[in-house]
C-alpha cells in the first residue's frame, strides 16, 4: 500500500510539471480529422503522407496534428471542435461522413479554414476538395479487361454514394472498351475499414468466379485474400505493392501532398479562399502505381490510356454510355459533364448488380 | 499450490473499494505504459483524466458523452441484477433512433413543437419493441437472449443503412446517404450556446436517481433484487419468472431507445449510416464497474467519458495513440473483475496431497 501511495505522489508530481507547455508558440497549427488509422496503407495512409509532405516542405512554419479513427456520427463534430479550439488555423476532414460537423464546427469558428474531404456543401470558411479517382479506375479496368480469363471481375465496394459508383462505371466502361464480355460482380460492404469484413468480400467473390478483385475500401486485406488464391488484384489508395508482389496490378494512388502544401500555404500567406477543387491526373492528385504481374503490350496500354486521360485527349466518360435499362444516358461523342458525374447514382449498362436503393 | 476458496462472508467495503482501486491500478499500469512509450507519465495521465474535467468545453463533452452511457447503462443493470443479459443495446438504440427521428424525417418543414415529445416517446417505444423480440423468444421458446439481443444488433444496423439509403434518404443529397437534416422544434435544446450539452443530457442525468428510488422504494425493486440473487425463493414467494425478463428487457430496450432518439435529435441532427459509436456496448461495461447501482452507473458512465475525451486530447496534444483508449478500458475491466474475484474467494495455499477444505 506505501508503495501505491508513493506511486500515486509521483504521478501527480508529473501531472503538475505540465505547466511548461511544449509547444512553440510562432507555428501555425494545421490538424487532420482521419477516419481510419494511418496504418491503414489506404485512405488515411494517403492522407497522412499528404501531411508529412507539409511538416517537410514547412515545418519550420507550420506544426502538423492528426486525431485518429474518429467515427462519422456524434463524436466527429467533438474531435474537430477540439482542433479548433486547440488553435489550429487549418483543419482538414477527410471523410465524406464529416460534412454535417465540419459545416457546424465552422460556423462556431469563423476565424478558422476547414477543408472537407468528398463533401459537397461549403461555407464562407470550408472548401471542398476530392480527386478524380474514376480517371485511375478506367484505366484499372482497361487491365482487367486485357488480362481476366474468368471475364468475372469482383468489386468491393463501400457505400453506394455517387464516388463508389462513379468508379465502379468508370472500371466497367475501360473493361469494355477493350473486352465486351467482361462482368463486373459487386458486394457492398457498408464500411471503410473492415480488413476481416473486407477480406471475406473478396473471398466471395473468388467463390464466384471473379479472377481479379477491386476495391473501394481502405485496407490491404482484400489484395492479401487474392494473393492467397494466387489471383491478381488492384491496390487502393497508396501503392499496396509490398503487400502483394506478385499480385498488385497497379494502384491508384491518392497524391493529397500538392494540394496540401499550396492550401496551408495559402493560409500563411492570408490567401486562403473557400473552393471547391475536382483534380485527376492532370494536377498530379491522381497517379498510377507502377504497372507490375502483367504482359508488356498490357502495361504499355494502360500507359497509353493513363497518358490520354492526363493530357486532356479523352475522358473515361465519352459517350454512348447507357444505363442499366438501355436508356442513352450519353450521346456518341459527347462527354459526361462534372454535374452528372459528381451526383450519379445509376449503373452503367453491364454491371451485374442492382445498385441498393 | 494455489487455489481459490470461497469466502464464507463478502465485505460490502471491498465491493465498493475494488472499482476505486482499479482506477487507481489502472493509472498506474498507465503510467508504466506511458514511460515504456517515451511519454512523460504525469503529463500523458493528466491529459487522459484531468484536463477533460478542467474546461467548460471539456465538462460539457463529458456530459453528452456520459449521458447515453448511463441511460443504457442503468436499464442494463436492472437486468443484469435480475440475471437477464441483454446484449443488444446497441441495436435497441438504433431501433429507437428510428423509430423515434420517424416524424422528423416525414414532417421536415414541420414548426410544431409537440414533434420533438412525440419523437423522444416513439423512440423508448422503438427500443422497447427492438427487446421484445429477444422477451418473447425467451419466455416463448426458451431462446437464449444473449445470443438473439446481440444477433438483432446487427439487423437494426443494416435498417438504418438500407433507410438512410433508400426510402429516407435526402432528395437534395446528390445520392449521399443520410435523411434531410431535422427542422429545429425537432431538435433537443441547448443548454447554453456555445456548448453541446443538451436538454437529453439532463434527462439522463435524472435517470439514475429515478431509478434508484425505484430499486429501493418499490416492489418491483425488491423483486427484482430477491430474483437475481435467488431465484429459486423468488418462485417460491410467487414472482414471476416471465414477468421479469419481459420488464427488465423492456425497461432496458426503452431506455436505450430514448438514448438514440435523443442522440439524433441532438449532437447529430439527422440520421446516417452510423450514429453510435458503440454506445450499446460500451454501456455494459459501465453498468458492470458501476456495480449494477445506478449511483456507481452514473460515476462510471462519467469517468468512461472522461477516457474517451481525454484520449482524444492525447492525441492532439501529447500524440498518443487512440489505441490507448480502448486499452484503458480494457485494463480497467480486467483489474474490476479480478477484485470482484478476490472478495468472492480467497487465495489459499495448500501443499501437495492436501485438499482444500
Amino acid at each position: 500500500m506505501k508503495n501505491i501511495i508513493k506511486l500515486t505522489a509521483l504521478a501527480l508530481a508529473g501531472a503538475l510539471a505540465l505547466t511548461t507547455g511544449a509547444v512553440s508558440a510562432d507555428k501555425t497549427k494545421v490538424g487532420f480529422i482521419y477516419i481510419g488509422p494511418p496504418g491503414d496503407h489506404g485512405w488515411t495512409y494517403a492522407h497522412d503522407q499528404g501531411r508529412l509532405a507539409i511538416e517537410k516542405e514547412l515545418g519550420d512554419h507550420v506544426q502538423t496534428t492528426f486525431v485518429e479513427n474518429v467515427p462519422e456520427g456524434p463524436d466527429a463534430e467533438r474531435a474537430i471542435a477540439k482542433l479548433a479550439e486547440t488553435g489550429h488555423e487549418l483543419i482538414f476532414t477527410t471523410s465524406f461522413g464529416y460534412m454535417e460537423p465540419t459545416l457546424k464546427v465552422a460556423k462556431r469558428f469563423p476565424n478558422v479554414k476547414f477543408e472537407h474531404a468528398t463533401g459537397y456543401k461549403r461555407a464562407d470558411n470550408v472548401s471542398t476538395y476530392v480527386a478524380r479517382f474514376y480517371e485511375g479506375r478506367y484505366v484499372q479496368g482497361v487491365i482487367a479487361g486485357k488480362i481476366s480469363k474468368s471475364n468475372v471481375i469482383g468489386y468491393i465496394a463501400s457505400f453506394p454514394i455517387p464516388e463508389v459508383v462513379r468508379g465502379i462505371n468508370a472500371f466497367l466502361l475501360g473493361a469494355h472498351s477493350v473486352n465486351p464480355d467482361i462482368k463486373v460482380k459487386v458486394v457492398w460492404v457498408y464500411t471503410w475499414f473492415d480488413p476481416p469484413k473486407e477480406a471475406d468480400a473478396a473471398k466471395v467473390l473468388m467463390d464466384q468466379g471473379a479472377d481479379i478483385i477491386t476495391q473501394h475500401t481502405d485496407s490491404t486485406a482484400a489484395l492479401q485474400a487474392a494473393a492467397e488464391r494466387g489471383i491478381y488484384a488492384f491496390g487502393q489508395a497508396s501503392d499496396m505493392i509490398h503487400f502483394a508482389e506478385k499480385t498488385q496490378l497497379t494502384s491508384i494512388i491518392d497524391n493529397w501532398g500538392p494540394y496540401y502544401v499550396a492550401r496551408t500555404k495559402a493560409v500563411l500567406d492570408g490567401t486562403w479562399a473557400s473552393t471547391d477543387t475536382w483534380d485527376g491526373m492532370d494536377k498530379g492528385m491522381v497517379v498510377m502505381a507502377p504497372y507490375t504481374n502483367m504482359p508488356a503490350d498490357v502495361a504499355a496500354l494502360a500507359a497509353k490510356t493513363a497518358e490520354s486521360i492526363r493530357s486532356g485527349a479523352f475522358h473515361p466518360f465519352t459517350g454512348p454510355i447507357h444505363n442499366q435499362a438501355g436508356e442513352q444516358v450519353v450521346a456518341a461523342g459527347a462527354v459526361a459533364d462534372d454535374g452528372m458525374l459528381a451526383g450519379m447514382s445509376f449503373y452503367v449498362q453491364g454491371i451485374d448488380d442492382k445498385l441498393p436503393q | 499450490m494455489l487455489v481459490l476458496e470461497a469466502r464464507a462472508t463478502q465485505s460490502a467495503t471491498a465491493a465498493w473499494l475494488s472499482p476505486l482501486l482499479a482506477m487507481v491500478l489502472t493509472a498506474l499500469t498507465g503510467a508504466v505504459i506511458f514511460l515504456a512509450m517515451g511519454k512523460t507519465p504525469g503529463i500523458a495521465l493528466y491529459i487522459y483524466f484531468v484536463e477533460p474535467l478542467t474546461s467548460w468545453s471539456g465538462l460539457s463533452e463529458v456530459a453528452v458523452k456520459a449521458g447515453p452511457l448511463i441511460l443504457i447503462g442503468i436499464g442494463l443493470s436492472l437486468g443484469f441484477r435480475a440475471g437477464v443479459w441483454n446484449i443488444g443495446a446497441e441495436g435497441q438504440f438504433i431501433a429507437g433512433a428510428l423509430l423515434g427521428s420517424a416524424p422528423a424525417v416525414y414532417f421536415y418543414d414541420s414548426v410544431n413543437p409537440l414533434i420533438l415529445p412525440a419523437m423522444l416517446a416513439m423512440g423508448v417505444l422503438g427500443g422497447m419493441g427492438w427487446a421484445a423480440i429477444p422477451a418473447f423468444l425467451k419466455t416463448r421458446f426458451n431462446a437464449n437472449e444473449i445470443l438473439v439481443s446481440l444477433m438483432l444488433v446487427y439487423v437494426a444496423e443494416l435498417l438504418l443503412v438500407h433507410l438512410v439509403q433508400g426510402p429516407w434518404r435526402n432528395p437534395q443529397g446528390w445520392g449521399f446517404p443520410g435523411t434531410r437534416m431535422f427542422p429545429d422544434v425537432a431538435l433537443l435544446p441547448m443548454l447554453f450556446p456555445g456548448y453541446r450539452v443538451h436538454l437529453g443530457t439532463l434527462i439522463a442525468m435524472a435517470v439514475p436517481l429515478l431509478a434508484w428510488f425505484v430499486l429501493t422504494k418499490s416492489r418491483f425493486g425488491f423483486q427484482v433484487q430477491v430474483f437475481g440473487s435467488a431465484p429459486l425463493a423468488a418462485r417460491h414467494a410467487g414472482i414471476n419468472n416471465h414477468r421479469m425478463v419481459w420488464t427488465t428487457l423492456l425497461i432496458s430496450g426503452g431506455l436505450a431507445g430514448l438514448a438514440g432518439v435523443m442522440e439524433a435529435a441532438s449532437t447529430i441532427g439527422q440520421l446516417m449510416p452510423k450514429i453510435s459509436p458503440g454506445y450499446g456496448f460500451t454501456a455494459i461495461i459501465v453498468a458492470f464497474l458501476g456495480r449494477l447501482h445506478p449511483v456507481g452507473v452514473a460515476l462510471a458512465g462519467t469517468a468512461i467519458a472522461v477516457t474517451y475525451i481525454g484520449g482524444e486530447g492525447a492525441q492532439i496534444s501529447a500524440g498518443l495513440p487512440k489505441a490507448v483508449t480502448g486499452l484503458f478500458q480494457g485494463i480497467i475491466l480486467f483489474y474490476l473483475l479480478a477484485f470482484d474475484l478476490l472478495t468472492r474467494y480467497r487465495l489459499v495455499r495448500i501443499r501437495r496431497g492436501e485438499r482444500a477444505a
